[in-house]
């Protein structure tokens, strides 16, 4: 095990890749010699040369679009859209292109590429860099979809994704970059499509994703210690492949659901979680199923403002409460 | 204007029956495509490239088979250019299970991996940058493919060119840009609405990019632009632009008459069908036109066993909508 940082743990993903995959490159807005605005890709020049890891211009079209040509013709490409907000300058090379263009040729090409970006709220920079636009490429069929929420699943889970052969759009949350855990040291892959259960508890499932996740753990600490209520925690870690089955197994048990994203509330990832165990598993609850989000409203730069907006712990804990009555 | 012959070059343009065959294979492949449209065999819609068959034909008889090439929606001709069998490419627009795509793409995302077509791309200018990818992979695999992407004038006029171009010279990428500059950005003259004369040719210069306008109606003055471009991209001295001036004979798409265009501009045009011109200098020149007529009659046949082919072609497997999707077809979205 080594004792990294979530950002240390991401360029270990990207370097073990690297290491292992000649055909593994990075490219984005100051990736090389820059080390990445949020020094996620710091050293990888050093290590890896200019013929791996290659700055880009301001030009996010090209990027996606570099990235799209090399994997079809033999690259795995990891490029970086520095925000999450940035994706829509981008959008039709991820939705139109990149996620159609297997499906279009009848199997002709594949995709092995992975788009990282940073996402979500919490550092107060307003609201073009603090969106999380998880569930945008949920919506489009062809990407995959992963947020990992600490350490060891990013790499785990990076180095999965620049493994795969389809394309993934990695939702790195900028709160966790500066986050520490323990990583396993050597070849880590964390399978795609596995959610993982946080905390066991039978009262009420918690459901989250990157940071999310970690916010739901301390809601279920706080609901054990406060309310005697024991919570499972589920770590989705991904949207798509989406591990239906963990949760639905979980609900069975715990006949309450508790869905927590930071996407503003309509459509955002919660829905489609809630709407599948509407569908599947109606039987087993024994209250609504709920979802904690942020509001539908562009998240504003003011502390106390985007503080209001975002899901809090005493949002999970409110929203668990009502459902026992 | 700068127009290119091979002359002037110093090209010396090989098999040019062969390249007249290759005109004559676009146009009578998309004017039956278009009466089987008519007659309701063929959905959906149809850009058809009818008159600017001297860019495809010229530029793809500058690569070799390795290359790549991206078209655009209006892509029959590129595809054709690079060899995709006439039925395959037929059944496609039928919609059948034997199609390049299965069915799937459709008459407007043709590709042919096969021939180093990779891909028809129906959003406007968006594969510019693609292309630079598909360059980018050769440059750092070490191989000396080119890639070259056709492009129509309305694509100058968006975001995705402009990055594209910057990049591939940033870069200094293998790849050849072949603007089909037929006048018309859908039903919009294009000299209304840009801001330049040649709206690919003089943009290029503010990127550094080596670029020339050509009659892109004389597939030998095409043959002739296109052939050192691509030699200059496969020796790594990197990328190039070419503007080829043309016209199409159809509206925008099936369904567009084309009646914002001026009266006599048409006939005009097709006083200078590259086909036709290029049949009479071919008989002024003293070519084999035994074989020449050979070829024409190989191609008749080629087209009617298409046609006859796709008519009877299986439909697609209602199980295969939702393959291909992903990788593994064992991979759904959920669990």
């Amino acid at each position: 095990m080594a004792h990294l940082t979530f950002r240390e743990a991401i360029a270990a993903g990207i370097a073990q890749e690297m290491e292992r995959d000649e055909t593994v490159m990075l490219l984005g807005e100051d990736v090389a010699a820059g080390g990445g605005v949020f020094k996620a890709t710091q050293g990888l020049l050093d290590r890896f040369g200019p013929g791996r890891v290659w700055d880009t211009p301001i030009s996010e079209q090209a990027i996606v679009g570099a990235a799209m040509g090399g994997a079809m013709t033999g690259l795995r490409p990891v490029a970086e859209i520095m925000f999450s907000d940035f994706l829509a300058t981008c959008w039709d090379g991820i939705a139109n292109q990149i996620a159609k263009m297997r499906y279009m040729t009848g199997g002709q090409v594949s995709l092995p590429l992975v788009i990282r970006c940073a996402n979500g709220g919490g550092v107060h920079f307003g609201a073009q860099h603090s969106q999380s636009a998880e569930n945008w490429p949920m919506a489009i069929p062809g990407l995959k979809v992963v947020a990992p929420s600490t350490p060891a699943d990013a790499k785990g889970l990076l180095a999965a994704s620049i493994r795969d052969d389809d394309p993934v759009v990695f939702f790195e949350h900028k709160w966790l970059y500066g986050s520490e855990g323990e990583v396993p040291e050597g070849d880590h892959i964390t399978p795609l499509g596995q959610a993982q259960v946080l905390r066991s508890g039978g009262d009420v499932t918690l459901l989250g994703l990157g940071w999310t996740a970690l916010l739901a753990m301390q809601a279920a600490e706080r609901l054990a210690e406060e309310q005697q209520m024991q919570a499972e925690v589920i770590d989705l870690r991904c949207l798509v492949p989406l591990d239906a089955c963990t949760v639905l197994e979980s609900v069975e048990r715990t006949g309450r659901l508790v869905t927590v994203e930071e996407n503003p509330r309509p459509l955002g990832w919660g829905a489609e979680v809630v709407s599948i165990v509407m569908e599947e598993g109606f039987d087993w609850l024994d209250a609504p199923a709920r979802r904690v989000t942020t509001p539908s409203v562009p998240l504003p730069a003011a502390p106390l403002l985007e503080d209001l907006a975002r899901p809090s712990v005493d949002d999970i804990i409110e929203t668990a409460l009502s459902l026992i009555s | 204007m700068t127009v290119e012959t091979p002359e002037r070059a110093g090209i010396n343009v090989p098999d040019r029956e062969g390249l007249y065959a290759s005109m004559f294979r676009m146009r009578r492949f998309e004017e039956r495509a278009y009466e089987l449209f008519l007659q309701n065999h063929i959905h959906g819609t149809m850009h058809l490239g009818l008159g600017q068959e001297a860019v495809a034909a010229g530029v793809a008889a500058a690569l070799r088979p390795d290359d790549y090439s991206l078209g655009t929606y209006r892509g029959h001709n590129h595809i054709i250019a690079r060899g995709a069998p006439l039925d395959r490419v037929m059944a496609e627009l039928f919609g059948r299970a034997t199609g390049l795509c299965k069915g799937k793409g459709g008459s407007m995302h043709l590709t042919s991996v096969d021939h180093g077509a990779y891909g028809s791309y129906a959003i406007v200018g968006a594969h510019l940058p693609i292309a630079c990818g598909i360059a980018w992979s050769s440059k750092v695999r070490g191989t000396d493919q080119v890639t070259v992407c056709f492009f129509g004038d309305g694509a100058t006029n968006i975001g995705a060119f402009h990055e594209a171009l910057n990049l591939a010279v940033v870069w200094r990428l293998p790849v050849v840009f072949v603007c089909e500059n037929n006048l018309y950005m859908e039903f919009t003259p294009i000299g209304s609405v840009t801001a330049v004369v040649h709206p690919a040719g003089d943009r290029a210069p503010a990127y550094s990019l080596p670029s020339v306008v050509v009659d892109g109606n004389d597939v030998e003055a095409v043959y002739g632009a296109t052939a050192p471009a691509v030699a200059a991209a496969r020796a790594g001295e990197g990328p190039a632009l070419l503007e080829m001036l043309t016209y199409r004979y159809s509206g925008h798409s099936r369904t567009d008459p084309g009646a914002y265009r001026p009266a006599g501009e048409l006939d005009q045009w097709k006083e200078r069908d590259p086909i036709a011109a290029f049949r009479r200098r071919l008989t002024e020149t003293r070519a084999d036109m035994d074989r020449l007529e050979r070829m024409e009659a190989d191609v008749e046949r080629e087209v009617a066993e298409a046609v006859e082919s796709s008519l009877n072609a299986p439909q697609p497997d209602p199980d295969d909508l939702l393959t291909d999707v992903f990788a593994s077809n064992e991979t759904r979205w959920r669990t």
